[in-house]
């Protein structure tokens, strides 16, 4: 079977830094790095892998996310594939997800789609559906794990609001997978990280994809970000300090009460 | 590298008059409508006054004309019924091809979706059916110039966009839960009822199914998802029996039972209460963490909710930053206390 995965390269959002004079957003010396929730797409991928099947994974980006797909390769997918062109630039969901599927259908065939749930920097969780539903085949989201293959058949456990359900899907499928409550994404080994280099990697740009050159970047993107600013800073709050927990509770109250907060 | 410039196309002949009206896809869940309908209608009522348009809902389901009352009783100005025993559970094949067919056919203006699971699920597949723009997980959205202005926060919140979108009808949003006032009851509504009459087709259907385990009724009753106010609980807690003070303070504030991650890896509590980046985003009225030190994961996951009240030992946890109302002390201690002044208090109201 031949699994693809979509995976991004993204500023870690957990070490952004705010200056306080400006209140805004400090990107100098924030790393990059691969996106937590398709780390976790791509282990999956690898877990129910059997011999024989290849893992390709796929990542549209500017030239220095081929650090995340060698890290992909260094995992254990077998196969790297970068899009980068100027033209990519400053996609939408939609652009991307025209991107990716011009990609998708140059590999040609293919059973299972991975995705993450979402990347860290929008936190969309678009790009996986917007990929299925150009391609018209089923979708999974919120997908806690893959349970198994079977056939022309997988099964998954996948979140809901109230715990989880099991569902059975029938092949080709697009999944996009939240990270369980276990998962810690792992640096993989010097000695995998080597054998990476030598594993088969492509970059191809717009004319290597074909397709409708207007749909690509920020000419294909029908939404349009005309600001981006800081939230309005959160009002100092209050931090009580009693010698007693009965005078802090009663202070707590008392506090509550006087802001009408209850 | 240099900076890069781009050109954006050029928008010329594009009809956007005809579509009109500004609608909301309910969301039912077993056999109530979820807040969450209610918040959107709030929204989509305003914007809809501020383009002179109708105020539109969509219900889906099985049973659901039912419902309409309710929408009626809000201020709804048209209500749209699919209803057909084969929607009885949510399929994302199903009901996105009948949201697609009434889309085409009705051309709205704006429609608007919850950003809860089966909206985050739904809404990016008919966008991209139908060639849409959508802006995801919505806390504003107005009107400037005509055009739906949708604000976000992005980046783990640490920023926050302003999005529009030009070219493509009906602009599209998901919107969180929690964060629009609910449309009031206003008694006098008379809104129009429009069946539909749909074709399901679950033949076709490539997904199924096959079980579904409810663990969040059996440990603690209210989905943090759904609620307004949340107590949750972090590896400070201690123990799965001290989890009992935590559920005491929720219950007397009917309260849902949240978690850390931390609380979650432990077995304290099933995998569906914990919030954060991995786990649930929420923007509650209230929301009260004990015993969590209030790590990014865990902030981004809660941080945009209205008032904040930390309990924590450690004066120096991140928490406090965040905090309207913090308390330094042990939980064990302070939970007791805090329950019974809270019953007190509005036992007293
Ligand atoms: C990819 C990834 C995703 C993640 N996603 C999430 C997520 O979705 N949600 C999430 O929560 N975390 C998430 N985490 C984990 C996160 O980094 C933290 O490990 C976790 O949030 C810590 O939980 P905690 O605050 O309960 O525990 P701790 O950080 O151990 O804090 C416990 C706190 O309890 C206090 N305390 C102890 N005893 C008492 C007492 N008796 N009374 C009062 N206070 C007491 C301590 O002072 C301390 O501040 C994620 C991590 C990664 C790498
Ligand atoms: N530029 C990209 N390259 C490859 N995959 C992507 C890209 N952007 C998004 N994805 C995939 O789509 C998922 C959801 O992304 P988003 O909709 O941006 O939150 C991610 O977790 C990735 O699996």
């Amino acid at each position: 079977m031949k699994f693809i995965v979509c995976v991004k390269q993204v500023p870690d959002t957990t070490e952004v830094k705010i200056d306080p004079e400006t209140n805004t957003l400090i990107r100098e010396g924030v790393p990059s790095i691969l996106n937590p929730f398709d780390q976790f797409a791509l282990e999956e991928a690898i877990k129910i892998r059997q011999e024989g099947d290849k893992i390709v994974v796929i990542s549209m980006g500017p030239p220095q996310a081929k650090k995340a797909l060698l890290k992909c390769l260094a995992l254990g997918a077998d196969e790297a594939i970068l899009l980068s062109d100027r033209a990519f630039a400053g996609a939408d969901t939609w652009a991307t997800s025209y991107t990716l599927n011009q990609c998708i259908k140059k590999i040609g065939e293919f059973n299972i789609i991975f995705c993450g749930l979402q990347a860290i920097d929008g936190d969309t969780a678009q790009v996986g559906p917007e990929i299925a539903a150009q391609l018209g085949i089923p979708q999974i989201t919120y997908v806690e794990s893959v349970e198994k293959v079977e056939g022309k058949k997988l099964t998954a456990k996948v979140q809901t609001d109230e715990g989880y359900k099991i569902v059975e899907a029938r092949l080709p499928v697009l999944i996009t997978g939240i990270t369980p409550s276990s998962f810690e994404p792992t640096n993989p080994p010097m000695m995998s990280i080597m054998k990476a280099n030598k594993k088969p990697f492509s970059t191809w740009n717009a004319d290597d994809l074909g397709g409708n050159k207007d749909d690509y970047g920020l000419n294909g993107s029908l939404t349009e970000v005309i600001k981006v600013y800081s939230p309005p800073a959160r009002q100092q709050g209050v931090v009580i300090k009693e010698e007693t927990s009965e005078a802090a509770v009663q202070k707590l109250i008392e506090l509550l009460s006087k802001d009408k907060v209850i | 590298m240099g900076a890069i410039t781009i050109q954006r196309k050029k928008i010329e002949d594009v009809d956007l008059s005809k579509f009109q009206d500004v609608w909301i896809v309910a969301e039912i869940k077993d056999s109530h409508i979820r807040n969450v309908s209610f918040e959107l209608l709030g929204k989509a009522k305003e914007l809809a006054k501020e383009l002179n348009q109708k105020t539109c809902v969509l219900l889906l389901g099985d049973n659901v004309k039912r419902f309409s009352e309710e929408f009626t009783r809000r201020g709804a100005d048209r209500i749209y019924v699919a209803e057909h025993e084969a929607l009885k559970e949510y399929y994302t094949g199903t009901y996105s091809a009948v949201i697609i067919g009434v889309i085409s056919k009705y051309n709205p203006n704006i429609v608007l979706y919850p950003a809860t699971i089966n909206g985050r699920d739904i809404a990016p597949r008919i966008a991209a059916n139908l060639h849409l723009g959508l802006t995801a997980d919505c806390t504003g959205l107005s009107i400037q110039d005509g055009l739906l202005l949708q604000t976000r926060p992005a980046f783990g919140g640490n920023i926050m966009a302003d999005i529009i979108c030009r070219t493509s009808r009906p602009q599209m949003a998901t919107v969180r839960p929690n964060v629009m006032e609910q449309a009031a009851i206003q008694n006098n509504g008379d809104a129009e009822i429009i069946e539909l009459s749909i074709k399901v087709d679950l033949q076709g259907l490539k997904v199924k199914t096959k079980e579904v385990i409810n663990e969040t009724a059996a440990a603690c009753g209210i989905p943090v998802c759904e609620a307004d106010t949340i107590v949750s609980g972090g590896r400070g807690v201690g123990s799965k029996e001290n989890f009992k003070l935590i559920e005491d303070l929720a219950n007397v504030l009917n309260a849902a039972v949240g978690a850390s991650r931390a609380a979650v890896d432990l077995g304290w509590i099933p995998k569906s209460q914990q919030v954060g980046q991995s786990g649930n985003t929420v923007s509650p009225r209230l929301y009260i963490a004990c015993g969590i030190s209030g790590t990014i994961q865990h902030l981004v996951g809660m941080k945009s909710s209205d008032i904040i009240i930390a309990i924590n030992k450690d004066p120096e946890a991140a928490i406090f930053q965040f905090a309207n109302y913090g308390i330094v002390g042990d939980l064990c201690e302070i939970l007791p206390l805090l329950t019974k002044a809270l019953e007190d208090k509005l036992n007293e109201n």
